[in-house]
């Protein structure tokens, strides 16, 4: 996926909506901005599917050698699907965070929380602000 | 000097048949051991141990000692951990036959001597603190503080009272807000302002009739007197709220002021630190704690009392929180800080404090012009330099000034600690180091400073290992030896 | 003063260096009004020579497992330590060093609690070991909480034949945590199984176990890790080090989580502490595991070399979410153990475990020998055992041993009510024939004294 198609929080994590079978459907994953400050990943802790998610809530962790950073849910819904593999190649997450680094899949049930989301422009002027 | 073929891992030394201690047979008549122990809990063979000769287990572990710093053979200013000099005569004294081989469960009548010792140790830490009521059972600093949490939490329970809070400040340490969680209470965090001590007004904003305990480490871990804890034990207490004192840092005020009298209503020592306790490659420590006469009856059981002229370990007390640790508690610490407090009498403590606090405040102003000590021109017993400058101006952390001091043969200050100041440098003297070596420390650290920031990121230099792989470690856990 | 080097010309430089006129400025901020004002009302100084005679005369007045005759036990055990183990760990190098903070100066600490680790997961059969906890009683009750969190469930199953004071410190710590502490008992000397059963749910985080239990019987592990695991619960096993000599380890008994007392491996009684806290467990659960842990890796050299790893567990980093409060470890002890269990060897700790074995069922058929004595329980026993007096004076028969030089047992009333006719008594490989022989004697020295009495 093109990062020009997706949408971020503002806590670093993107999401991209699509329908399947009449439902939508949101993968969710972490940017290149966030992996990068997070630098060095040794570990990463994930959901079950059939855990229910909620928008701004703590979903996994992932950690460095000596920090532990939250990972919050952009969108509300249930998981349906986990990169089980992601844990142990994070590597994936530095070279392919758009694509094979997804960390959850989110079957929507309530799309007010994407209101909240940025577009990838204003996610790089918030990432130029932070840096 | 380090012999390399003893140090390889002590599996990788063994071999089948070889042996240091060895047992006589049995000198009662044997029986099999199936007629003993039924099969389903017999071992079909002992753990697969290394086998080794006493010749070997000598030569390998004194090696690896020889791959330590420690408090007897360098200076080490690590920051919040008090290494002062451990007294060789605190060591032989604990190891005698009438202390080290008392078993916990002998009678009251057995150890009269020491339940003496650990009654007037109670006393004695009674009165550094002024706080009257005291527990030698926490097992260390952070035990204390979470056994203190729960007299808290019971003594509010039997007040009819729910306060779900504990307020702890940025600057504090990690233990702080665990062991406030792990007492069932939910940790919240005071701001600190811009002189490093706690903001009032953000004490203020969160402050209410929810709030149990405020814990504060004064002098703070910034190495400041928080000259406000009056103001905020009041108000605190005007809310029905119980002050915690983090004592880690008490080695700057022994006789000087008492946290009972600075509004404290409960605080833990550590002997380890403050009385010179060894601190055992990472323990044992010990964590006695002491509280306000109406806090008393809550503190774990047993306590040591005197009646009628005898000692004696005392259970009936009906308002306990119970036991927090096996047995009496880590009695081996607390006699050396017994002989430590004996040694040095109500003088000799408070010259202790004054030279803690004269060396860290010359050591400080000897760094300043060169590694900025943002929270103030003078410090308690230590203090908190940052190279964030450096950081900027040459690309030298306060991990690369670090590891190049052990090149220089120092142990390195506690870096990254409090977590309020960026490229923070903590540096603790203590009383038992000559002005000699703190010259020598701060000419050290001027040179480093001075150095080309490649050399730093690449040090140390001339350490047994250079700086590992921490990514790896911890990526691909290996946590014990293997063979292959 | 004792340990401080400044001169009054020292002092004098560097106040002058500080700009400060007087130590006593340097306090300033300390406001007065919070200033002690008189000096603390502590003894006065003691020297060197007065300080050793004033122990010394304090020690006199205690009466130490080398002077009476020690069968006393209940978690804390007087085994014999080699020469070695104290030689060693008395190196200024290990007991004068601290946590390694710098892991380029602190290699010997760091491989002495990596090959600890692996000793403890050779000894328990487990997969993984921290670097120690505080002691085994801190253990127990970290080990409950390590399966409440792994199983998210807050009930914790544990048996009347655990140590009394390891159950009262998980009540303690329960008292203000949303988690049920459940004790089954254990009327013949061990857990009754179809009790034990019965209160296993859904919501049981772990059953927590003792192998051999307080009494000194031999449980009947398997069947109870069965029981768990079929109730998708844990099982914790607080075992006795020395015995697994010739007792199957934990980890092949079906434990996940293994915790021991390990004072036994090299370290005095020192009347309860310091001592030494054994976890480990499987691979699955070590990032729930609370306490350090050091790791292998290789330096920029390729060298190999270890670290303390897997610190994001800890509270240094996540505060308030950390796996635990602990901070310290016991490292000066996980030293002693690691050169106990090296110079002993396999074959070294299959004979101390081999002669507490026979020397404790020598002991009972001693003991038992005077009708009035009797085995409380008739369960296989490892080093320890529970006699009942049918007269039920068991205080007075303690007593009377202990005027004959014996420390002869712990009664248990003080835990247990309905067994305050009974005392527990241990043997460990020190105890030799002729003092075993003593114990019996004076037993029924006591038996016949009060007899007398009574008459």
């Amino acid at each position: 996926m093109n990062p020009d198609e997706l949408l971020f929080a503002e806590t670093h994590e993107w999401a991209k909506v699509v329908d399947e079978d009449g439902a939508k459907v949101a993968t969710v994953g972490i940017s290149a901005f966030a992996v990068e400050q997070l630098t060095d990943l040794v570990y990463m802790e994930l959901p079950s599917v059939g855990t229910a998610v909620e928008a701004g809530r703590e979903f996994g962790e992932v950690e460095s050698v000596k920090a532990v950073s939250p990972l919050y849910s952009p969108v509300t819904g249930e998981i349906i699907a986990v990169n089980t593999s992601l844990p142990d190649s994070l590597e994936t997450l530095n070279a392919d965070p758009y694509n094979a680094g997804w960390i959850i899949k989110v079957k929507l049930t309530n799309e007010s929380s994407l209101a909240k989301l940025l577009d990838y422009a204003a996610y790089q002027k918030q990432c130029a602000e932070e840096g | 000097m380090r012999n390399t073929r003893a140090t390889q891992p002590i599996f990788e030394l063994s071999k089948p048949g070889r042996r240091a201690t060895r047992f006589p047979r049995p000198d009662v008549p044997a029986r099999p051991i199936e007629d003993l122990l039924p099969e389903h809990c017999r071992a079909a063979a002992p753990p697969p141990l290394p086998e080794l000769t006493e010749p070997d287990v000598v030569r390998h572990f004194t090696n690896l000692s020889t791959l330590n710093m420690s408090v007897d053979t360098h200076f080490y200013p690590l920051g919040s951990c008090t290494m002062k000099h451990n007294p060789k005569r605190n060591e032989r004294l604990a190891n005698l036959p009438g202390i080290a081989d008392l078993h916990p469960y002998q009678p009251d009548e057995t150890v009269q001597g020491l339940l003496q010792l650990l009654y007037e140790l109670q006393d004695m830490f009674a009165e550094i603190s002024g706080l009257p009521a005291v527990s030698l059972q926490p097992a260390a600093g952070a035990h204390g503080e979470l056994t203190a949490l729960m007299v808290a939490a019971a003594y509010f329970d039997d007040l009819g009272e729910k306060r779900t809070k504990v307020l702890v400040p940025d600057s504090a340490h990690g233990t702080n807000p665990a062991s406030a969680r792990m007492a069932g209470f939910d940790a919240v965090t005071i701001k600190s302002d811009p002189r490093g001590l706690v903001d009032l007004d953000d004490l203020r904003s969160k402050l209410d009739e929810q709030v149990g305990v405020f814990m504060i480490t004064n002098p703070s871990t910034l190495g400041i007197f928080d000259d406000q804890v009056a103001e905020i034990a009041d108000r605190v207490h005007k809310e029905g709220g119980l002050i915690y004192l983090d004592g880690a840092n008490m080695n700057a005020i022994l006789g000087i002021a008492r946290p009972g009298d600075f509004g404290a209503d409960m605080m833990h020592y550590n002997p380890h630190k403050t009385f010179s306790g060894p601190h055992g490659g990472g323990g044992p420590g010990a964590g006695p704690i002491c509280v306000t006469d109406k806090l008393g009856p809550y503190l774990p059981s047993p306590v040591v009392c005197q009646r009628d002229g005898r000692f004696a370990l005392d259970y009936e007390r009906a308002k306990s929180i119970g036991r927090v640790r096996a047995f009496f508690g880590n009695v081996g610490v607390l006699v050396r800080a017994y002989c430590y407090i004996r040694t040095h009498g109500p003088d000799g403590l408070r010259r202790a404090s004054e030279n803690a606090v004269l060396n860290a405040n010359y050591l400080l102003s000897r760094v300043k012009h060169f590694l900025p000590v943002p929270h103030g021109e003078r410090c308690m017993h230590e203090f908190v330099a940052t190279a964030s400058e450096l950081k900027k101006t040459k690309g030298i952390s306060a991990m690369d000034i670090a590891k190049r001091l052990l090149d220089f043969g120092y142990h390195a200050p506690t870096v990254y600690f409090p977590l309020t100041v960026s490229e923070s440098m903590m540096i603790e003297p203590t009383e038992s180091e000559s002005k000699e070596t703190l010259d020598a420390f701060a000419e050290a650290l001027f040179r480093i400073t001075d150095e080309a920031a490649d050399l730093l990121h690449e040090a140390p230099h001339t350490t047994p290992i250079s700086r590992p792989n921490e990514v790896q470690a911890a990526r691909n856990p290996v946590l014990k030896w293997t063979s292959c | 003063m004792p340990y401080t080097f400044n001169t009054p010309e020292d002092q004098q430089a560097m106040l002058d260096a500080i700009g400060a006129a007087s130590i006593e400025e340097l306090f300033a901020p300390i406001p007065s009004s919070l200033r002690l004002k008189r000096p603390l009302d502590i003894p006065a100084a003691m020297g060197e020579l007065e300080l050793t005679q004033h122990i010394q005369t304090l020690a006199a007045k205690n009466e130490h497992a080398g002077q009476k005759i020690c069968f006393l036990g209940g978690g804390s055990y007087d085994h014999f330590v080699p020469a070695v183990v104290d030689a060693i760990a008395s190196r200024g190098e290990f007991y004068t060093s601290y946590t390694p903070y710098q892991p380029e100066v602190s290699q010997g600490n760091l491989q002495v609690t990596f090959e600890y680790q692996t000793l403890i997961c050779q000894l328990t059969g487990m997969d993984v070991s921290n670097a120690s906890l505080y002691d085994g009683g801190s253990a127990a009750v970290e080990a409950a909480l390590l399966c409440m969190s792994v199983t998210k469930r807050s009930r914790v199953v544990t048996t009347a034949s655990v140590h009394p004071e390891y159950r009262q410190i998980i009540e303690t710590y329960f008292t203000h945590l949303n988690a049920e502490l459940v004790t089954v008992g254990s009327p013949d000397g061990v857990v009754s199984v179809e009790e034990l059963a019965n209160a296993v749910d859904d919501n049981t985080a772990c059953v927590l176990l003792q192998q051999p239990n307080f009494f000194g019987c031999v449980e009947e592990a398997e069947r109870v890790a069965r029981i768990a695991h079929d109730r998708g619960a844990l099982l914790v096993v607080s075992c006795d080090p020395i015995s697994l000599g010739v007792m199957k380890r934990p980890g092949d008994a079906g434990a996940d989580v293994v915790v021991a007392e390990g004072q036994s491996l090299g370290t005095p009684m020192q009347y309860g502490g310091p001592y030494l806290g054994i976890m480990a467990c499987r691979e699955q659960f070590v990032r729930r595991m609370p306490g350090r842990i050091a790791g292998q890796t290789v330096d920029r050299r390729g060298t190999r070399c270890w670290v303390l790893t897997l610190q994001t567990r800890e509270q240094h980093i996540r505060r308030e979410k950390a796996t635990s409060n602990i901070c310290t470890n016991q490292g000066l002890f996980a030293l002693r153990a690691a050169i106990y269990l090296s110079a002993l060897g396999p074959q070294g700790l299959r004979e101390v475990s081999e002669l507490c074995l026979q020397k404790a069922h020598y002991a009972i058929e001693q003991i038992v020998a005077d009708d009035r004595f009797e085995l409380a329980f008739p369960q296989p026993v490892f080093k320890e055992f529970v006699i009942r007096d049918t007269k039920g004076k068991v205080a007075e028969v303690l007593a009377e041993c202990h005027e004959l030089g014996i420390l002869a047992g712990i009664p248990l009333a003080k835990w247990y009510p309905d067994l305050a006719d009974c005392f527990l008594v241990t043997v460990t490989e020190k105890r030799t024939k002729h003092e075993i022989d003593q114990l019996a004697d004076s037993l029924t020295r006591a038996s016949v004294t009060d007899s007398v009495v009574s008459v």
